[in-house]
């Protein structure tokens, strides 16, 4: 397991390549980018490590999660940077698949990054961020809610 | 009871400081309590934690509920909803 916050940019496929285990048949990965706007991301030292540990955690005993990286970038970011990357694999699909939207749809409520967007101040959170995040209540085991 | 409050993003701009100590009276026993208390010292922070603004809180680096219970030398952040990935 790895995870990481930091300002460096990151490689996805020497993530993936690090996953290297005969007992690993799938591999699921999700990238954010900035879309048009620069930003700023700002996050709460002591507790993005913390919260993203609990959040891997939680998808382990859920899912089949054999390994799993995830790295949040801060700093100021450019249209067209990566931002997030989440990366999970398992011995099958539907576990990697899962863990890796599960993982994604809770950083996205529970972990303390802040966008700062150029000239348009903070961006306000979703209510949609929530609905994503409050339907896997339901849903414990493989598969989609 | 002594406290560490941090703030962050649009709640530290709007308070012009991002952390502060505060030794405050035994009757701030919970989140909400420490909010009200805040509160009460008008202007800015009035504004920052009415009631009716969205202001989530962690307390030692958890993210917790209004109703959770502080105890001296906790760590209390406020901050807006997240909004990263």
């Amino acid at each position: 397991m790895k995870i990481s916050v930091q300002q460096e940019d990151f490689d996805l496929g020497a993530e993936i390549r690090a996953f290297a285990n005969p007992k690993v048949g799938a591999i699921a990965s999700f990238v954010g980018v900035v879309r048009d706007v620069a930003m700023t991301l700002e996050h709460y030292p002591g507790m993005t490590q913390k919260a993203l540990e609990k959040i891997v955690a939680e998808a382990q005993g859920r899912w089949q999660v054999l390994d799993c990286t995830v790295i949040h970038r801060y700093g100021p970011l450019e249209p067209t940077d990566q931002i997030v990357l989440v990366a999970v694999a398992s011995a099958h699909r539907g576990d990697a698949f899962a863990a890796c939207e599960f993982i994604m749809d809770y950083l996205k409520t529970q972990a303390p990054f802040w966008k700062k967007e150029e000239g348009k101040g903070w961006v306000e959170a979703r209510a949609s961020d929530d609905a994503a995040a409050g339907r896997w209540q339901a849903a414990p085991r493989p598969g989609k809610p | 009871m002594k406290l560490k409050v941090l703030y962050f993003a649009s709640v530290k701009e709007r308070l012009g400081k991002g952390a502060e100590e505060l030794d405050v009276p035994a009757d701030v026993a919970t989140v909400a309590g420490l909010r009200a208390h805040l509160s009460g010292r008008g202007g800015a922070y009035a504004e920052v934690f009415d009631e009716k603004k969205l202001v989530k809180a962690a307390v030692n680096q958890d993210m917790v509920s209004s109703t959770a219970p502080l105890r001296a030398g906790d760590e209390v952040a406020f901050f807006p909803p997240v909004t990263g990935g």
